[in-house]
C-alpha cells in the first residue's frame, strides 16, 4: 500500500468504500482486501480487555457474550449500523477510518476509552480512537499505515455504558446526532467517573469533558442530567443540512445524552 | 345480452376466494423478468447526461471529443429528435421534458445521450460532451412562482381559465368548481374555520428505476421492452416523436417493480429508441437511483388556504378552498385535480375550489397514486376536525352529519349514485380502535378520503386450449395482482377451475389499444373484458354443442362448466364439460376463443376512511405510527389479498409522506436528496399492521359491482395522520410532513406563546 502511486485503500466489509466508488466519489488505484487474514477476523479476550480485529463485522460483536456484557454501549451502536444485510459485512474500524462525524460506533468507542491498534511500514502503534479522526473524510493515519484492530479495556466494576442516536426512520438511516455515555459508579450510586462524547454535532465526534464534570458526583438527580444537557448544547458546532438543523441537533444531543446517561447508570447498577 | 354492464348481483363460486397469485412463484424466486432484465446481441449501454443547473440557456454542446471515444456508437442530443408533433403542444412538452432543447428547466434535465459498448466507456464518453450554459434565474417554490416578478419557466405560457393577458406567467391555468353561492353560505355560519397549508414534493418511490430495451432497424421497424403502466400509450407516443408507424413499433411491457402512477409517462425511452436507430444496435438504458429523483415525475408541492363555516348544530354552510399546486417545468392538471376532489366527501350546498397549476424549475409532476387528492384531503380534512373541536362535536359525527349521499350534487357537478362515504364513517365510529384506549404522549385521528376512478379503452382474447385450459391476454398491465383477479373471473363464468385459467400481459403487437393501467382502472376495466370475452366464449361453446348434437344452437344452456341441452326433448343428450368441447373442436369449427374490445365506463367513485394512532415524543419530535385502520368501500373485493393489500400500500406510502419524504432544494435550485437515504421512505419497522376493512358497496355500473381500488387508500392517510400527530403534540401541524424538527419547532412555539399569553 505504501508503494501505490494513486489511492490506495483497505477493503475490510467495504460497505462504505464500495458505495463510495460506485457513486464516482473515488477511484483507487489499489485495494486490499483483508478479510481473509485470520488475525482480522477475531475478537480476542485480553488481560485488559478486548481486541476487535479489523475484519470483524458487526453482527459478530452482537453475537460474542462477553462483549456484550462487558460494553453493552459498543455493541449497540454497531448493531445499528445500517441493515441486518450491512451489519454482516461493515467493521467498527472501517466506521471509524470511514472518518463520518455521523458514525455511529465511533461515540461509543471514545466513550468506551477504546485504542486503535494501528500498523504501518515503520511498525505498530497505539493511538486513541478519538485521535484517529481529524476533520470529516479525514484521519491522522499516514500513507501506508491501516488499523489491524480496535482494542477495548475491561471496564471498572461499577461501569455501564450507552448510546443513542437520533434518526428519523428505525434503520437504514444515518445519526442526524447521537450520544454515548460511559460512566462508574462509587458508593451510594455515586458517579466517579465519567465520559460524554456527541456525533454529528461537529467536524468529528466530540468528547465533552464539561458534561461528564456535570453528573461525576451526583447521583445523576435532575439538575445533574439539566446541566449534562447543558453542556453537551454548548459542546455542539453542526451545520445546517438536508438532516437536520443547527437548532433541532443541538437541542436533541442534549436529550440524547440524558437518556444515554440514565440507561448507562442503569447498567452500571445505579437506581 | 352478453355486453350488459349493469350489475345483477350474480351468486359467486370463485369471486371473493384468495388463491395464491400466477406470478407469486417467478417474482419470489428471482426468476421474474423486469425492466433491467431483457438482453440483446449486440447490446449496447446508453446513458444521460443531465443538467446540474436549475435553469440555464443551453448555448452549445460540444459531443465531438465523446463521439471520437472508442467504444462510442451514438451521441444524441435535440438535434437527433426533431420536431414532429406539428403543434401539438403536449407532444412537444413530453420531447422537451425527455431532452432539453436548448434550455435546461430543471436540475437533472437531460441535455444529451450516449450509447457505447459498455458502461465504463459510456460515464467515460458523458464526461467528454462539453456544454455551455448561460445560467438563468430559477424558482422552485409555488408560492414564489405565482408571484409577478418570478423567474418565467415557459415563456409561452398564459393562465388557462384566467383573465386573457399578454404577459408571460407561470400560472398556467386556473380551475374553478363548486356551486351555490359561497358568501351567502358564510353568512349564515355560526362558526368559520380558516386555514392555511403546505405539503411539500414527494415521489412515488417505486423499487424498480425505469428501465428499457429499445432496438429500431434502418427498415423502420422497432422494439421496445419497458417497465411501464401503459404499453400502449408509451407505443403511440414514442412511435409519434420519432416519427414511426405505430403498427411497426411492438412494446412489451416487463414486470413491474412498482408504477404508482410514475410508470404512466415516458420519461427516457423515446432516447433508447433515438439511440438505437442512430446506432443501429439495441440499447439498454437503466436510470439511476438519482435519475429517477431528478428527472422522473414526482408528485406536487402544494399550498392552500381552505375556510369552511358551519351552523351551531354542525351543519356546514360554505366551504372554500384555494389550492396551489406545482407542476414542475411544464403545464400538467394537478391542481384542478385537486379542486375536483377538495370536497367531494361532503354534501355541500355552497361550495368552491380553485385550483392553480404552477410552474417552476423542478421535474415534470407526473401522477402518484390518486394524484393531488392527498394534500387537498389534507388541508379540508385538518380544517373539518379544526371545526369540530370549534363545535365541541365528535369529529366523525360532524362528517356523518354532512356526507355526501346518493342523490348529493358533487363538488366537482355530477350527481351521486349510490356511494360508501356514510358506510365508512359508520364503519369507523363503530370500529374497536375508535374505542381503544390511548397511552402516554399517544394521540389518535381519523379522516377521509376519494377518488373518481376510471374505466377506458379495454381489450381481452381469451383461447381455449384442446385440453380445456384456458389462455387469457389483457392489456393492462398487473400493477397488483390483477392477472390473479382476472383468472378468478374468466374461471367463475366459464365454470372452470381457477388453475385452469393462465392469464398474460400481451404485448402491442398481440391486442388493440389498451389505456395505461391508471386511475384503479385494471380490475374494472379489464374484469369488465374478461367477463364479455368468457361470455362471448360461451356463446361459441354452446353453439359447438349444438353441432355436436345437432340441436339448435338456442336450445344449449351453459351451467356450472358444462353446455346442457335445454328441454324435456333433449334429456337423453349428457351435459357437455368444456373440456370435452375444447378436445373436440379440431374437428366441430377450429380453435375456441372469446374476445372484448369496449370503452369500460362508469367506473365507481370510490371513498375510504382510515384512524390513525401516533405516540409523538416531544423532546425529539419522533413520530411513531402504532396503529392504523383503513375502511374503504371496494364495490366488489374479487380478491380480497389484493384489494387489502391496495389499502395498506397506499396507508404506507401515505405515512412516509406525512412523516418524513420530501424533496429538498438548496438555494442553488438543486435538488439535495436523490437518494433513499436522505429521501426517506418508510422501511418495515417503521410500520404497524395496518388493519384493513372492506365494505362492498356495488358500482351499479359492473356486472359485478368492481370498483376501483388502488388509489383511494392514499388519500386519507395525510389528513388522519396530521390529526392524530396534532392530538398528540397539543399543536396542529399544518405542513407535511411532520418531520421531527417541524414538530419540535411547532411544540417550542406553541409552548412560547402560552408562556407569553400567561405572562400577558
Amino acid at each position: 500500500m505504501a508503494n501505490a502511486k494513486g489511492s490506495a485503500f483497505l477493503l475490510a466489509g467495504g460497505t462504505d468504500l464500495l458505495v463510495r466508488m460506485k457513486s464516482g466519489a473515488i477511484d483507487p488505484e489499489l485495494i486490499v482486501d483483508i478479510k481473509r487474514i485470520p488475525a482480522t477476523q477475531a475478537i480476542t479476550k485480553t488481560a485488559s480487555g478486548f481486541k476487535i480485529g479489523a475484519g470483524v463485522p458487526c453482527a459478530q460483536l452482537g453475537r460474542d457474550a462477553a462483549l456484550v456484557k462487558a460494553w453493552p454501549g459498543v455493541v449497540e451502536a454497531a448493531n445499528l449500523i445500517g441493515s441486518d444485510q450491512v451489519q454482516g459485512r461493515c467493521t467498527v474500524a472501517g466506521n471509524l477510518c470511514n472518518a463520518s462525524p455521523a458514525a455511529d460506533s465511533v461515540p461509543a468507542m471514545v466513550a468506551a476509552r477504546a485504542k486503535a491498534a494501528i500498523v504501518g511500514a515503520g511498525g505498530r502503534r497505539s493511538v486513541a480512537v478519538e485521535k484517529v479522526v481529524t476533520g470529516p473524510g479525514r484521519t491522522s493515519l499516514e500513507k501506508g499505515e491501516f488499523i489491524e484492530a480496535i482494542v477495548l479495556p475491561t471496564p471498572a466494576p461499577k461501569s455501564g455504558d450507552a448510546y443513542l442516536r437520533f434518526t428519523p426512520r428505525t434503520e437504514m438511516d444515518i445519526a442526524v446526532c447521537s450520544a454515548a455515555v460511559n460512566l462508574t459508579l462509587g458508593p451510594k450510586g455515586v458517579v466517579t467517573a465519567a465520559r460524554v462524547v456527541l456525533g454529528a454535532v461537529a467536524p468529528t465526534v466530540v468528547l465533552v469533558p464539561a458534561a461528564a464534570k456535570a453528573i461525576i458526583g451526583s447521583t445523576l438527580d435532575d439538575d445533574a442530567l439539566a446541566n449534562l444537557a447543558a453542556a453537551c448544547e454548548a459542546a455542539c458546532a453542526p451545520i445546517d443540512d438536508k438532516r437536520g438543523t443547527v437548532e433541532f441537533r443541538t437541542e436533541v444531543a442534549g436529550v440524547l445524552a440524558r437518556r444515554a446517561a440514565k440507561l448507562a447508570y442503569e447498567r452500571a447498577g445505579g437506581k | 345480452m352478453t355486453l350488459d354492464t349493469q350489475f345483477t348481483d350474480q351468486k359467486f363460486k370463485l369471486v371473493g376466494s384468495r388463491p395464491d397469485r400466477p406470478d407469486g412463484v417467478d417474482k419470489v424466486t428471482g426468476r421474474a423478468r423486469y425492466g433491467a432484465d431483457a438482453s440483446a446481441p449486440g447490446q449496447l449501454v446508453g446513458a444521460i447526461l443531465r443538467s446540474p443547473h436549475a435553469h440555464a440557456k443551453i448555448k452549445k454542446i460540444d459531443t465531438s471529443k465523446a463521439e471520437k471515444l472508442k467504444g462510442v456508437k451514438a451521441v444524441i442530443t435535440s438535434a437527433d429528435l426533431p420536431d414532429l408533433t406539428n403543434g401539438n403542444r403536449g407532444n412537444y412538452d413530453i420531447l422537451e421534458n425527455c431532452m432539453a432543447r436548448g434550455r435546461a428547466l430543471y436540475d437533472g434535465h437531460a441535455v444529451a445521450a450516449v450509447a457505447a459498448i459498455d458502461a465504463e466507456t459510456a460515464r467515460r464518453a458523458l464526461s467528454l460532451i462539453s456544454v455551455d450554459y448561460k445560467v438563468l434565474p430559477h424558482v422552485t417554490d409555488v408560492d414564489a412562482a405565482m408571484r409577478s416578478n418570478a423567474p418565467i419557466v415557459q415563456p409561452h405560457v398564459r393562465t388557462a381559465g384566467g383573465e386573457p393577458s399578454d404577459k408571460p406567467t407561470n400560472i398556467a391555468q386556473i380551475s374553478t368548481f363548486g356551486h351555490g353561492d359561497v358568501e351567502a353560505g358564510f353568512a349564515k355560519a355560526d362558526k368559520i374555520v380558516e386555514k392555511s397549508y403546505k405539503t411539500e414534493q414527494t415521489h412515488q418511490g417505486y423499487i424498480e428505476p425505469h428501465a428499457c430495451l429499445a432496438t429500431v432497424g434502418p427498415d423502420g421497424q422497432g422494439e421496445l421492452w419497458v417497465t411501464t403502466q401503459g404499453h400502449y400509450t408509451f407505443r403511440n407516443l414514442c412511435a409519434s416523436l420519432l416519427g414511426m408507424d405505430i403498427a411497426k413499433l411492438k412494446v412489451t411491457s416487463s414486470e413491474i417493480g412498482g408504477g404508482f402512477g410514475g410508470k404512466t409517462h415516458v420519461w427516457m425511452e423515446p432516447l433508447a429508441l433515438a439511440l438505437s436507430r442512430k446506432a443501429n444496435r439495441p440499447v439498454k438504458l437503466v436510470m439511476s437511483r438519482e435519475d429517477v429523483f431528478r428527472a422522473s415525475g414526482p408528485t406536487s408541492s402544494t399550498s392552500m388556504d381552505i375556510k369552511i363555516g358551519c351552523t351551531n348544530d354542525g351543519r356546514i354552510t360554505a366551504a372554500t378552498a384555494t389550492l396551489r399546486y406545482q407542476d414542475g417545468a411544464f403545464p400538467g392538471i394537478w391542481g384542478m385535480l385537486g379542486a375536483m376532489t377538495a370536497f367531494a366527501c361532503y354534501d355541500l350546498e355552497n361550495v368552491q375550489s380553485v385550483g392553480y397549476d404552477v410552474l417552476v424549475n423542478r421535474p415534470k409532476v407526473a401522477a402518484y397514486r390518486a394524484p393531488s387528492a392527498p394534500m387537498a384531503a389534507f388541508g379540508v380534512e385538518s380544517t373539518i376536525d379544526l371545526l369540530a373541536a370549534e363545535l365541541n362535536m365528535d369529529a366523525v359525527e360532524f362528517r356523518l352529519l354532512n356526507a355526501a349521499k346518493e342523490g348529493t350534487k358533487a363538488s366537482y357537478g355530477p350527481t351521486y349514485g349510490p356511494i360508501g362515504i356514510g358506510p365508512t364513517l359508520e364503519a369507523v365510529k363503530n370500529h374497536p380502535h375508535m374505542h381503544a384506549p390511548l397511552g402516554k404522549n399517544q394521540g389518535r385521528g381519523m379522516a377521509c378520503g376519494f377518488w373518481f376512478n376510471f374505466g377506458g379503452q379495454t381489450c381481452t382474447d381469451l383461447n381455449i386450449g384442446v385440453d380445456g385450459t384456458v389462455n387469457m391476454t389483457v392489456g393492462t398491465v398487473d400493477v397488483g395482482g390483477a392477472r390473479a383477479s382476472l383468472s378468478l373471473i374468466a374461471a367463475e363464468e366459464l365454470g372452470i377451475p381457477y388453475e385452469h385459467v393462465k392469464c398474460n400481459i400481451g404485448d402491442t403487437a398481440s391486442l388493440g389499444h389498451n389505456d395505461t393501467t391508471e386511475g384503479s382502472r385494471g380490475t374494472f376495466s379489464s374484469g369488465m373484458a374478461t367477463i364479455f370475452a368468457a361470455r362471448n366464449a360461451i356463446e361459441e361453446l354452446k353453439s359447438r354443442a349444438a353441432k355436436t348434437w345437432d340441436i339448435d344452437p338456442e336450445e344449449v344452456d351453459w351451467v356450472d362448466g358444462e353446455a346442457v341441452a335445454k328441454g324435456v326433448e333433449h334429456s337423453n343428450l349428457g351435459p357437455l364439460s368444456l373440456a370435452q368441447i375444447a378436445k373436440a373442436s379440431p374437428n366441430t369449427g377450429g380453435p375456441i376463443a372469446g374476445h372484448s374490445e369496449t370503452v369500460a365506463d362508469g367506473a365507481g367513485v370510490s371513498f375510504a376512511s382510515h384512524i390513525c394512532d401516533v405516540e409523538v415524543d416531544p423532546e425529539t419530535g419522533s413520530t411513531r405510527v402504532v396503529r392504523y385502520t383503513v375502511v374503504q368501500d371496494a364495490g366488489k373485493a374479487i380478491h380480497p389479498d389484493y384489494v387489502e393489500g391496495q389499502f395498506q400500500g397506499g396507508a404506507a406510502q401515505g405515512i412516509g409522506w406525512a412523516l418524513n419524504e420530501e424533496y429538498i432544494y438548496g438555494e442553488d435550485g438543486r435538488l439535495q436528496n436523490p437518494g433513499f437515504l436522505d429521501y426517506r421512505i418508510p422501511v418495515c419497522s417503521d410500520l404497524p399492521f395496518i388493519d384493513t376493512e372492506i365494505l362492498e358497496i356495488p358500482n351499479p355500473n359492473h356486472p359485478y359491482g368492481i370498483r376501483g381500488v388502488g388509489e383511494t387508500s392514499i388519500v386519507p392517510p395525510l389528513a388522519a395522520i396530521a390529526n392524530a400527530v396534532s392530538n398528540a403534540a397539543g399543536v396542529r401541524m399544518d405542513h407535511i410532513p411532520m418531520s421531527p424538527p417541524r414538530i419540535r419547532k411547532a411544540i417550542k412555539a406553541e409552548a412560547a406563546m402560552h408562556q407569553e399569553v400567561s405572562a400577558g
